[in-house]
């Protein structure tokens, strides 16, 4: 059964506040903490940054918090540009990765939260070893026999037949979909959720791949793809605009189909 | 150093209020809605066939004005959760699922539903 309401030790205690004593224009950011050393509850801590005195993304924000306001905030960041997936978070209200979201497109205070219903490791990182094994278990490689022709090296395929691959394949992994999906909330524990699924069907998709009947066979679980209820959290929130929604309802159809 | 238990991150409590998972969710409390009318209409219904008395009985209840005020909201519920209930047909068919359009029909759905709701009310003769 579900639980709607945070257990005992992950209720949000109000936190510290801390502020830039440089004479630039201020934004307040307050962001989720917890340390595995303190045995407390998780706090949210006001921070007033200088946005004068930073970039312009919230992942600049928080780079500042951390070199100027507080270098015990952890965060996972890598590439700054959107491809690397690794800062992904719950900004505002929604998941998306902070080095792509501009401050400017927020109003009021912004409120900073590591994704959502994952066990936290430490204040915006969380653990994801659940998200990677749903992934794993999809496969995620090409499955085909050598080429039957001996004298064929490659797999060749047509424009439209790669052309199928477009909105798939650009998935960078950064979880933001299946952490804003209620269905994924309460059901990590067997439903894989929107990424693993746009990935399985990234493979189903492609021309090379021969084990398109095994992957639907697998994926014909009430659990695995049909608690995807179509609520469109996943689409609606992904940073790179691509359609997990789409995928699974597509899975549905191909295995409806079979 | 002992550490302690991970907490979970907070989730409903913080994910702001999507288009998509306010109908999704409304879907779901209107089906259940238009379940318990649909109860509600068949003892009705069965006390027509079989009980005058009774029947009279329930009708002096059913014109009551709380009674009107929740049979036009079953009728909300009901007609809205018929209408999203195509928009869902038509995901599953793998049609309208590009975010414009899920935007587009679930905007659609929700003034059609208070526009046909209306138009029930203002036409029925009980």
């Amino acid at each position: 059964m579900a639980q709607f309401t945070l257990p005992k030790n992950s209720v949000v205690k109000s936190g510290k506040s801390v502020s830039a004593e440089t004479s630039g224009a201020k934004k307040i950011f307050n962001v989720y903490r917890w340390s595995p050393d303190k045995g407390e509850n998780p706090s949210l801590d006001r921070f007033e940054v200088d946005v004068d005195a930073c970039g312009p993304m919230v992942l600049d924000a928080i780079l500042y918090i951390k070199d100027e306001l507080d270098s015990t905030l952890a965060f996972r960041r890598s590439c700054r540009e959107g491809i690397c997936g690794s800062c992904a978070m719950n900004i505002d209200g929604t998941n998306t990765l902070a080095c792509t979201k501009a401050i400017d497109e927020i109003e009021g205070e912004v409120n900073i939260y590591p994704l959502p219903h994952q066990d936290v490791v430490r204040d915006l990182v969380s653990d994801l070893s659940e998200f990677y094994d749903h992934y794993a278990s999809v496969e995620p490689w090409m499955q085909a026999e050598e080429p039957k022709d001996p004298d064929a090296r490659e797999r060749l395929q047509s424009k439209e037949e790669r052309k199928e691959l477009d909105g798939l394949y650009e998935c960078i992994l950064c979880a933001c979909c299946s952490t804003s999906c209620p269905s994924y909330w309460w059901n990590s524990d067997r439903y894989l959720g929107p990424a693993a699924l746009l990935q399985a069907y990234r493979w189903i998709a492609d021309s090379r791949d021969e084990a398109t009947d095994a992957r639907l066979e697998q994926l014909d679980d009430s659990f695995k793809t049909y608690r995807c209820h179509t609520i469109l959290n996943c689409t609606n929130t992904c940073p790179k605009s691509l359609n997990p929604g789409e995928a699974i309802a597509k899975i549905k159809r191909k295995i409806a189909d079979r | 150093m002992a550490h302690s238990a991970r907490p979970v991150s907070p989730h409903l409590q913080i994910y702001k209020p999507q288009l998509t998972s306010v109908l999704s969710i409304l879907h779901r409390i209107t089906g259940i809605i238009a379940f318990a009318g649909a109860i509600c209409i068949l003892v009705w219904l069965v006390s027509l066939a079989w009980d005058a008395p009774m029947y009279y009985f329930l009708q002096n209840i059913a014109v009551s004005i709380p009674i009107q005020i929740f049979l036009f909201f079953w009728t909300l519920a009901l007609v809205y959760h018929l209408l999203n209930g195509l928009r869902h047909l038509a995901w599953d068919s793998g049609k309208g699922l590009e975010l414009p359009d899920v935007y587009k029909s679930g905007k659609l759905v929700v003034s059609l539903s208070i526009i046909v709701t209306v138009i029930i009310w203002l036409t029925k003769t009980l």
